[in-house]
Order: C-alpha cells, then structure tokens, then sequence
C-alpha cells in the first residue's frame, strides 16, 4: 500500500501531468484514496496504470456508492492493484446528482480494463449511472424492463407489509 | 358400523383358517369352470372383489406415483435434496424419480424466493409440465417473500402460479417436507386435509372440493377417510368427537 506520504506524491504526480484531476487525498484502514474530477478519470487511470513507476494494472473492483444527504451525491470507486508489488490503491470520483429525470455521468473505463464492462453495466443497474462509451450499457441484473434504480438510497425498499392474526389485538379488524 | 366390517374384512387381523384357504380354493376352481352359482357366487364376489370409483383409483396411482421436477431456487433446494437420501428417503412415498425435464413431472417444489427475474421462468416451467400436475411452495421466502422483502423478490408464489401446499420453515426440514409432501397425496386421492378448517369448523367452505372429489357426499367422504385412517382410528375417533361436541 502506498502510505500516506506516499499517496500524496502520487497526487503531486498526477496534478503535474493532468491538472487540476486530483481533488483530494484521505488515507483510512490502511488504505490510500484519490478523490478525482470525474471527468479526468480516464486520465488517471490511464496514468496509474501505464506510468512505470504505478503500475496499477489491475482493477479489482469497480462499484457504484451513494451519499445521499452528501453533496455530491454519488460516488463511483475504482479498486486498482499493483500486482507485482501487491500495492492497492482506491480512486474515487464523486457525481454530483443533475437533478430531474437526468441520470448523472461519467466516462468509462471498458477500453483500459476490459473487466469494468459487467462492473459498469452492475452501476448503471442499481445507482442509474451512465458510462459513456460504455459498448452494450444495459440492465445485468434486474429484468430489462424495470423501472427505477433500486439501491439509490431514496428508493422505497419494498416488500409487503404481512399482518398475522397474532397481530389481531395490535391492528383490530386488519383483514377488512 | 361400517368400520367394524372393514376391520373383520382387514387381512391383518387375523389369519383366516387352513379350512376356509381350501374352500375359497374350490370356490375359485368352480368360479372359473363356470359351475360357481347362487350364494356361493355372492359370497365370493364380496370376498375377493375391491370396489372402488374410476376416480379414486387414478388417484391412488397418481398419489403414489409422483415425479417431481429436478429444480432449485435457493437454500431450500439443500433441504430438498435431502428428501431422496436414504436418510429420509421419499421413496416410500413413491415420489424419489427426479425428473429433469418439465414434460415428465408431476410436482414442481418452488424450493426457496422467486426473484423478479425468476418468475417467468418458474411459470414456463408450470407451463411445460403436463397435466396433472401439483406445486409445492416450500419455505417462508416462496410462500410470502419471507425475510427478503424488498424490490426484487416476488412476495409469495401464488401471485404467478397456483400452489397446492405451502410448506413452512426456514428453511423447512426435510421431514417437513414430506409432511407436506403427504398432505398433498392425502389431496390427490380427493381426502384433502382440512387444515385450520378442522379447528374452525368450517368444512365445506373449500372452493376446489366439489371438483376434487365429484359431488361426493359428506358421508362418502368420511366413509372414505376412515377407510383410509384405519391405522389412525383413534385419531379420527377423537376428532369426530370433538366436532360432535362442539356441533
């Protein structure tokens, strides 16, 4: 893991070759993390992942996140790994909500880490993130026809509510 | 009383004597030569001819005969398994060939929550089977949702297909299953178990019985189940008291 002066070299590098990408830097479990502009991702990522010295190759995992009484809203985080020196580092781009019936977006990353493709495809189902470039952006998980991005965090969570006859003394005449 | 004839009738009761062995031996030698005339005909008409209906004839093989589907959903499928192991061994019920094709089951066992995504396909595979044909819902989450609710489980199966038999539990155990698994023969063979309606008393009020069981009468019906509960006689003694009781 790149440590916390470490990390913050690497957010010096990154500001001198794309300006202005890095946003900010926090460290946390033992784990360094890039707060970036979203719309320099592929920037840095490409940066992190062909600069000799990075060498971040892998991307362990991409996920969707939402903050909501946060501003910005939404967060999409990129897990990269450095295979040979097993060094992991988190970038995370934060997406602020356009508002409406607008879905936010960023760029993807399907041409540097062809493994993003059903790991954007998973954001776009649940948080209605849009990756542009993305080659076949559809639903992965959820039927293609439903509506509604279900682990956005003011989506209702559903169910039914079950009433026993247990409960007949707490909701007299429930049945009716 | 009619039981106390079925029960003279039984076989296991007691054996009949080397003496009678010989004489429904003549009996049968002279019914075959055609001479068996008379009372003597009568009387070996009742002893070695079984009456029954059309109906509850097919029913009795198809009880007993069930092919259930070979398919999984979730967790309960584990439990599911286990019912064709020697352990619980389903075979005694007649139900252990597992077909994997729809087209050769009878029973579809919906063993565990039905996800948006996967009720279609449930109900294609209903689709499939040939009639006749039955659908347990095994488990809280295929019954109601159970614990998963929430936007991606179809809260209870029958929204999408009809279930003869919820099996309760979370999951159930195997032996669960076969219970229930009995209640549905016991449905099969037009003897539906009466469930809360017993407690209730409110026998009669089953929309599908008429059909089930052709306008059998309530006599014939109970005729047909202490025939059946011979073995359980003090069980069915004990209910119709009650019911008399309370009526």
């Amino acid at each position: 893991m790149p440590d916390a002066p470490g990390l913050e070299l690497i957010a010096q590098d990154l500001n001198g070759v794309a300006e202005g990408s890095v946003l900010g830097t926090y460290h946390e479990h033992g784990q360094g993390c890039l707060i970036v502009e979203p719309d320099r991702i592929l920037d840095v990522l490409r940066w992190l992942r062909d600069e000799p010295t990075q060498q971040y190759r892998f991307l362990s995992s991409l996920h969707g996140v939402d903050y909501l009484p946060a501003e910005p809203r939404f967060g999409v985080v990129y897990d990269l790994l450095n295979m040979p020196r097993i060094e992991r580092l988190r970038v995370r781009a934060a997406l602020a909500d356009p508002g409406g019936e607008d879905l936010p977006e960023i760029d993807s990353c399907v041409e540097l880490f062809p493994a993003a493709e059903f790991q954007e495809r998973e954001v776009y189902d649940f948080f209605g993130i849009v990756f542009r470039g993305h080659p076949d952006l559809r639903r992965i998980l959820m039927p293609e026809e439903y509506v509604g991005w279900p682990q956005r965090r003011d989506f209702p969570v559903g169910g039914e509510p079950v009433i026993f006859t247990r409960d007949e003394p707490v909701m007299p005449r429930w049945y009716e | 009383m009619k039981r106390e004839k079925l029960r003279a009738l039984s076989p296991l009761e007691e054996a009949p004597a080397p003496t009678d062995l010989r004489v429904r031996q003549i009996r049968a030698r002279d019914l075959l030569r055609g001479d068996l005339e008379g009372p003597d005909l009568e009387q070996h008409v009742e002893e070695s001819v079984l009456t029954t209906t059309m109906q509850k004839l097919t029913g009795w093989g198809r009880a007993n005969s069930i092919f259930p589907a070979t398919f999984g959903l979730a967790c309960c499928a584990i439990e599911m398994m286990s019912i064709v192991s020697p352990r619980y061994d389903i075979a005694r019920f007649g139900a252990e060939n597992m077909r994997a094709s729809p087209r050769q089951a009878d029973m579809l066992i919906l063993s565990g929550r039905v996800s948006i995504k996967m009720a279609p396909v449930c109900r294609r595979i209903y689709d499939q089977m040939l009639e006749p044909k039955w659908v347990v819902s095994m488990g809280a989450c295929s019954s109601s949702g159970g614990m998963f609710s929430n936007y991606a489980v179809v809260q209870g199966a029958d929204k999408f297909m009809p279930v003869d038999i919820h099996v309760p539990g979370c999951p159930p155990r195997p032996e669960a299953l076969i219970y229930g698994f009995n209640k549905l023969q016991k449905m099969i063979l037009g003897n539906p178990d009466p469930g809360w309606r017993r407690r209730y008393n409110a026998a009669g009020t089953e929309e599908w019985a008429r059909e089930a069981t052709g306008d059998a009468s309530k006599e014939e019906i109970e005729a047909y189940e202490a025939a059946r509960d011979l073995t359980a006689t003090h069980e069915a003694a004990r209910s119709r008291a009650t019911r008399g009781g309370r009526a």
